[in-house]
């Protein structure tokens, strides 16, 4: 099977993608889901483990009502319904990151359902709908030993810490995204960032795709354009950053577009991909389709949530990024391109904390989205990420506002701060970047330009004002473009024309 | 009249990860097929107005408040196992097919 890969461009011409994801949440609880053990981060191996969540024999679960709590406010952000009455089921399946050979996790009766949440691109609204928003148990985890770099392939056994197991882990699950086209792959990112922003707003987990208490499965087919049936999806796992999401759909769209410009078929399999090189890998097939055996968890009484308790956890929402954004958008007198530009760059928290540092709107946003972006492209950083808070960043728009520097000087300041020199005002002082308008100062670098181009300053006098523009370069130059060129200006004029 | 095959015996037994000689197929689909044939007599009084339930207790909602409880110490959560290594479970290879 040698395909030839099409390039993105080519492939949209002819085919018609659809998404869709299963995002993975591990919530940000105290204690596990169905017992007290910690939840944190980062312990000793099988530290935060008891009988419960070991499976040990005769070990009961009790669910743990802040979990239930988080979910239903999730269900409610996604505009959800929030079933009246549920159960939790067993997921059989026999794998050593579940101790007890089956996941508490639920089948057919989720607690939330039928929800929707709003994407914008490029001052487009794309509405992805959300099937069903569920509760389950996380696993163990496991480390692969003696094959190659810890791979389970090749791997001599195996060693499970279940300090994960039983941490609550939210399942949320798309219906399929069709008519997205050439941006499926924007959609898909924009999506699950809009997702991200929503569970951080609602406290409810730290939505930490590297530490994967975010994790991401992406469903992508396709189908020609002019085909009304859609084709038969894969399912990419192992998507572990927002930029890997638009990279696994979009290398999954070429991939598929070659196997079918071959005549062949796409086959129904879940597929592995990989961080460095950003393709996937096939991993087991669905055609011997996993039998679960789900059935009612007979350990958990049903849940059934109370209208007023549902109610009472409506009022606790907090405003949520749409709301926020159309907020900020109208109170910057932004378009809404101009918003999403700055939305997809990560930009909000930090300009909107710029302006409450005292700086313009407008000037934030020159500054995040202008210089600091290129910077922090060039580093191959996130805007946050970068070494300078919007404090400093509004002392630097003050600096400039004030006259005390010019743009070309902010930018030296700036780097000055990013290098770690200390405050915008600290680096001005400390490398002497402030603005000389001290007329004094300055006659001399003006009597110094008059005199070394006469022809020009004849120019000037003769009334071409006009040519003074080269003068006031001149002494820039001198002065390593710390006058105040609107001074120097003045002082050429005064000098050349008032006889 | 089997209501259970050998064939379905033999995958759940797959399922299971139990290991079941041919013999044992055929004693178990006949003893299977006793006890579906058993369960199944409740259909016989059941009526459209009771609903199917899970469980046999009128009780919803037993949830426990977010706090946290102590866990068991590592060396007594390891004693049990079979095998231990560096703190964690050693379980044998997840993969029949290494590559």
């Amino acid at each position: 099977m040698s395909a030839v890969l099409s390039a993105y461009d080519d492939v949209i011409t002819r085919y018609a993608p659809v998404i869709g994801l299963e995002t993975h949440v591990e919530l940000g609880t105290v204690s596990k889901m169905f017992c007290g053990c910690s939840t944190s981060f980062g312990g000793e191996p099988n530290t935060q483990v008891c009988p419960v969540c070991l499976g040990l024999p005769g070990a009961l679960p009790v669910a743990n009502a802040g979990a239930i709590e988080a979910t239903i406010r999730i269900g409610l952000a996604l505009n959800c319904s929030i079933a009246s009455w549920c159960r939790f089921a067993r997921k059989n399946y026999f794998y050593p990151d579940m101790p007890k050979n089956f996941q508490i996790s639920q089948y057919d009766e989720p607690l939330c359902t039928d929800g929707w949440v709003d994407v914008r691109l490029a001052g487009v609204v794309h509405r992805i709908e959300i099937e069903r928003v569920h509760l389950e148990e996380d696993t163990g985890k496991s480390l692969h030993v003696g094959g190659a770099t810890g791979r389970i392939h090749g791997a001599t056994h195996s060693l499970v810490d279940f300090n994960r197991a039983g941490i609550p882990l939210v399942e949320i699950v798309t219906k399929p995204v069709a008519g997205t086209g050439a941006q499926a792959p924007e959609v898909a990112r924009a999506y699950v960032t809009e997702l991200r922003d929503i569970l951080r707003t609602l406290g409810v987990s730290d939505v930490r795709m590297e530490q994967g208490s975010l994790r991401c499965d992406v469903n992508t087919s396709l189908s020609t354009v002019d085909s009304e049936v859609w084709g038969t999806r894969t399912e990419t796992k192992n998507v572990n950053s927002l930029r890997s999401v638009e990279r696994a759909v979009r290398s999954e769209m070429i991939r598929q577009a070659a196997v079918l410009d071959a005549g062949e078929r796409v086959i129904q399999e879940t597929r592995h991909f990989h961080e460095n090189s950003g393709e996937s890998t096939a991993g087991r097939s669905k055609e011997e389709a996993t039998d679960y055996r789900y059935f009612p968890e007979p350990d958990l009484v049903p849940l059934a949530p109370a209208a007023e308790w549902i109610e009472q956890l409506r009022g606790t929402l907090p405003e949520l990024p749409s709301t926020r954004r159309q907020r900020l958008q109208a109170s910057w007198n932004l378009s809404d391109p101009e918003m999403d530009a700055l939305a997809n760059a990560g930009a909000l928290d930090l300009i909107e904390a710029t302006v409450a540092a005292g700086a313009p709107a407008e000037d934030a946003r020159k500054w995040w989205l202008g210089d600091l972006s290129r910077r922090a492209n060039e580093a191959g950083l996130e805007l946050g990420e970068l070494p300078v808070t919007p404090a400093q960043v509004a002392q630097l728009a003050g600096l400039v506002t004030a006259g005390r520097v010019n743009d070309k000087l902010a930018r030296q300041a700036l780097s000055g701060v990013l290098a770690g020199e200390g405050s915008p005002e600290e680096v001005v002082a400390a490398r002497g970047l402030e603005v000389v308008s001290d007329t004094g100062a300055l006659g001399t670098a003006v009597d110094e330009a008059i005199a070394a181009a006469p022809d020009i300053a004849a120019k000037v006098r003769g009334g071409k004002t006009a040519a003074a523009g080269a003068l006031v370069g001149a002494v820039m130059t001198a002065t390593r473009g710390q006058a105040d060129a609107r001074v120097v200006r003045e002082l050429i004029l005064a000098r050349l024309t008032q006889n | 009249m089997a209501s259970i095959s050998r064939e379905e015996v033999a995958h759940l037994a797959r399922l299971a990860r139990l290991a079941v000689t041919d013999a044992e197929l055929d004693v178990f689909a006949g003893q299977l097929d006793i006890i579906i044939g058993s369960v199944a007599r409740v259909g016989e009084v059941a009526a459209d107005d009771i609903p199917p339930t899970s469980h046999a207790l009128p009780v919803t909602n037993v949830l426990r408040p977010d706090e946290l409880r102590p866990s068991l110490a590592r060396d007594e959560v390891l004693a049990a196992a079979p095998a231990a290594e560096d703190g964690r479970f050693r379980v044998p290879r997840i993969l029949d097919d290494p590559e």
